[in-house]
């Protein structure tokens, strides 16, 4: 007998949902048609609407005079310059305070992490209080907070006017905080301070190739230097001497008290001092857990086969959990960075002058643009967070667990 | 045996370990004066600990609470704090603008949600969830007021398409699609041709209406917990679906569904609210224009959404392939398998990421004050406006704070409560 044929069933309009075989399809274009045709009228609603107001998507509001002032800036700008380079102040702006919150919450967050396993009881009870207070109160309070301290709580410039006066500069008479803001001497860079920077820079580069040689030794002969006391002299001796045969080019110029106010030194103004701080302080709560949990993530075995080959607990740390631990602390850290970015558009709280309040406040509010500014805005953002997104995948795959 | 001199026949007590080694005396050894490192930092944290607590407690518990402006206060109690901004303005700060006399019903409200919160949060309770189901729709006719009746209708649609299916699976023995679409058909048709002339009917026999109130008046600690909590209890469902939909091997609905996820996730919340206020209206038919409240919501919802979308992608991520292989080796279809092997795994993994998303999500209602909505943030702000109190800022910051610190708290206390009560594996 002949095999019977391979069954044969005629297509029915009821297996484009019964079938797994056609289902898949359906829902597919369903889900397509939905999407289209929501796509689709929005768009249509948003040119109705747009004709309606006689206005369409232009940018060329961007290359037009922008007009107001920006207190805070990085790049040459007056109000005679255009939007866009409104726009890119902004963007500086933005990038600047998260650089220096991403700084702050770094070093914050792994001294409180690692404070947070201290055996001192007080120590642990005191850091979970720090962790717990800032995790569990909102970011833009603590902004509002930061900023009301700076304000409030601080002297005006004039208290520290006078033979006998009220406040006093603080770290060796260089720093003066004020209501106004926080004046820093600012480094002045003479005749042949050149050399002075192109030292650093190379031992900078020492340092880099050092820690290679350092590892490769390690790893061929398992011996281990110091390699954090002979960093810091490759950091530091090399410049100084430089400095000094140079004949001391750079100097500091320190803030001083003129009038109603402080000249020179670098001024940096309360809002960003505020709206650095509070991001990096509250941050550095969420990394400080992410650093204790990263920790912990390590099995205990690790601890105890380190132990059982006669390492000392400082040895076991840098050696076997450290290691294996930064697999586990750097990721979700890197998009605790994206998180600081991202919440620093509430600078608008304090009257920070980052790209929300530049592109997407005055310039959008002068010109009537919402669509192309919000636009733009979003596009800034996407930007950077697709580019600190690729950076934790980069990450990731470097230090994946490598099975055979 | 003659020549033993001495047995002992009775046992000694064992004696007390040495001084250094019992009681407090160890306790403070072992845990502050381990080593000299420890010692310092013990030392340290004390000098640190009395010297923050000597600034704050006489602040703190010499406040004024019976001022009437902060002048008054300045002058009775020097530099103290001066509570009673809060003993004259605290029905701003937890109710907004919501009408005096009208107060009892947030409150109720309040108290039915922590009644409804019961039986969700502690599965001793859990046969009580649906009763729960009834309390979304009590609380916008409290809260907003009007009619009870539409409400009541649509709860009476809600129980005749849920009967209906049960009816339809149960008795008849329909499909679980046929069912399912049949009931929707049902609560469509209930909605569309019933429910106004039942209303109308009922409304003529007897009147049910409260005083509306506008949403501008909501404002405060309201209007924080009536965002957060509608956008939790909305975001967990949709972010349920957009997780599913990334993990799924349909590659369209994967990049819609990544899409979406990626592009909310990327922007900051601010400038979607920012949408939300400015743009949205682009977005819509001309003309249509509806409360501030509502679009904030939505932007609020779908949001965190993506979030709650990645949380739970990461805990189906974690099982293993075994779980799935075993699900359709069974035979179940996908959302068999989903419901029943999958999603009980994979919410119990997430749930300390759920959590922060939840408390994410409480804390980000703060934004709102930024587009001009008055939660407390933004209340404190218009309270300071006020010539009388002009100036004030630790006492509103410490007030609103330790509210927001509550509710934060207690949320991640439950998700640790909850994973006790969920952990299936002996340790």
């Amino acid at each position: 007998m002949a095999p019977s044929p391979y069954p044969s069933e005629k297509f029915r309009l009821g297996m484009l949902l019964g079938d797994t075989r056609y289902r898949s399809t359906t829902i597919q274009v369903f889900a397509f048609i939905v999407f289209v045709s929501v796509a689709f009228w929005l768009v249509d609603n948003t040119a109705k609407n747009l004709a309606a107001l006689g206005k369409e998507i232009d940018f060329s509001y961007l290359s037009s005079r922008a007009g107001y002032d920006i207190n805070q800036r990085l790049i040459h700008y007056t109000n005679d310059s255009t939007h866009a380079r409104a726009a890119l102040v902004g963007i500086l702006n933005t990038l600047l305070v998260a650089f220096f919150g991403c700084f702050i919450a770094t070093i914050l967050g792994l001294f409180i992490g690692i404070l947070r396993l201290s055996n001192n009881w007080i120590i642990a009870r005191l850091t979970s209080v720090y962790i717990e207070g800032f995790r569990n109160i909102p970011v833009l309070l603590w902004i509002v907070m930061f900023f009301a301290f700076l304000t409030e709580m601080t002297p005006a410039p004039k208290a520290f006017k006078g033979a006998d006066p009220t406040s006093t500069m603080v770290f060796f008479d260089s720093i003066a905080i004020t209501n106004r803001g926080t004046y820093f001497p600012m480094p002045i860079f003479g005749t042949g301070s050149i050399y002075v920077i192109l030292t650093f820079v190379l031992s900078l580069v020492g340092i880099v190739m050092f820690l290679v040689y350092a590892r490769n030794l390690q790893r061929q002969s398992g011996k281990i230097l110091p390699r954090f006391l002979i960093s810091f002299l490759i950091l530091c001796l090399p410049s100084v001497v430089v400095y000094f045969l140079s004949g001391t080019p750079v100097s500091l110029e320190y803030p001083y008290l003129k009038g109603f106010n402080f000249k020179d030194g670098v001024h940096v103004r309360n809002s960003f001092l505020a709206l650095t701080l509070a991001l990096g302080v509250y941050t550095s709560a969420y990394i400080a857990e992410l650093v204790r949990s990263g920790i912990q993530a390590i099995h205990k075995g690790q601890t105890e086969a380190a132990s059982a080959l006669g390492l000392r607990p400082n040895r076991v740390m840098n050696l076997i959990i450290l290691p294996q631990a930064i697999r586990v602390i750097v990721p979700p850290t890197i998009s605790q960075f994206l998180n600081i970015t991202k919440n620093s558009s509430l600078a608008i709280a304090v009257g920070y002058m980052d790209v929300r309040s530049t592109l997407g406040g005055i310039t959008l509010n002068q010109t009537g643009r919402e669509m192309e500014s919000m636009l733009l805005l979003m596009v800034f953002y996407l930007i950077v967070s697709l580019g600190i997104s690729s950076v934790i995948q980069g990450f990731n795959r470097a230090f994946e667990i490598k099975e055979r | 045996m003659s020549n033993l001199s001495y047995v002992r026949i009775k046992e000694i007590p064992p004696s007390a370990p040495p001084v250094g080694q019992r009681g407090i005396i160890k306790w403070l050894r072992e845990n502050l004066f381990s080593s000299w490192l420890n010692s310092i930092l013990t030392i340290f944290a004390l000098y640190f600990l009395g010297h923050v607590l000597s600034g704050i407690l006489p602040w703190l518990f010499g406040g004024n609470w019976g001022a009437s402006s902060l002048r008054q206060c300045r002058d009775e109690t020097g530099s103290a704090a001066c509570f009673a901004v809060l003993a004259v303005r605290w029905k701003q700060l937890i109710f907004g603008f919501y009408p005096g006399a009208e107060y009892w019903r947030p409150i109720l409200t309040f108290l039915l949600m922590v009644l409804a919160l019961v039986p969700i949060l502690f599965t001793r309770f859990l046969r009580l969830a649906s009763l729960s189901a009834l309390f979304p729709g009590l609380a916008v006719w409290l809260l907003w007021g009007g009619s009870f009746w539409p409400v009541f209708c649509f709860y009476l649609g809600l129980f005749s398409s849920v009967y209906c299916f049960y009816m339809l699976i149960q008795k008849v023995k329909l499909p679980f699609q046929t069912g399912f679409l049949t009931s929707i058909g049902v609560f469509i048709v209930f909605t569309v041709f019933l429910s106004v002339p039942i209303q109308l009917v009922v409304e003529s026999l007897l009147p049910l209406t409260l005083p509306s109130v506008e949403s501008a008046q909501f404002g405060g600690f309201l209007l924080s917990v009536l965002l957060g909590v509608t956008s939790i209890a909305i975001c967990f469902p949709i972010g349920i679906l957009l997780a599913l939909g990334r993990q799924s091997n349909l590659p369209l609905v994967t990049m819609i569904c990544v899409g979406f996820i990626e592009f909310v996730r990327g922007v900051p919340l601010i400038t979607l609210l920012f949408v939300a206020s400015v743009l949205l209206n682009y977005f819509l038919p001309p003309g249509t224009s509806f409360d501030l409240i509502l679009r904030v919501l939505i932007m609020l919802t779908l949001f965190s959404a993506a979030y709650q979308a990645e949380v739970i992608r990461g805990g189906i991520a974690a099982l293993p392939v075994g779980q799935y292989e075993a699900a359709n080796s069974m035979g179940l279809t996908y959302w068999q398998s989903q419901r029943l092997i999958i999603m009980p795994q994979a919410l119990k993994i997430s749930i300390p990421g759920t959590t922060n998303n939840f408390i994410a999500i409480f804390k980000d209602t703060t934004l709102v004050s930024i587009i001009g909505l008055l939660d407390p943030v933004g209340m404190a702000s218009a309270i300071r406006a006020d010539q009388t109190w002009n100036g004030i800022y630790w006492e509103l910051f410490v007030a609103i704070g330790s509210l927001y610190f509550i509710f934060c708290f207690g949320m991640s206390r439950y998700s640790l409560y909850l994973e006790r009560q969920l952990q299936t594996d002996l340790n």
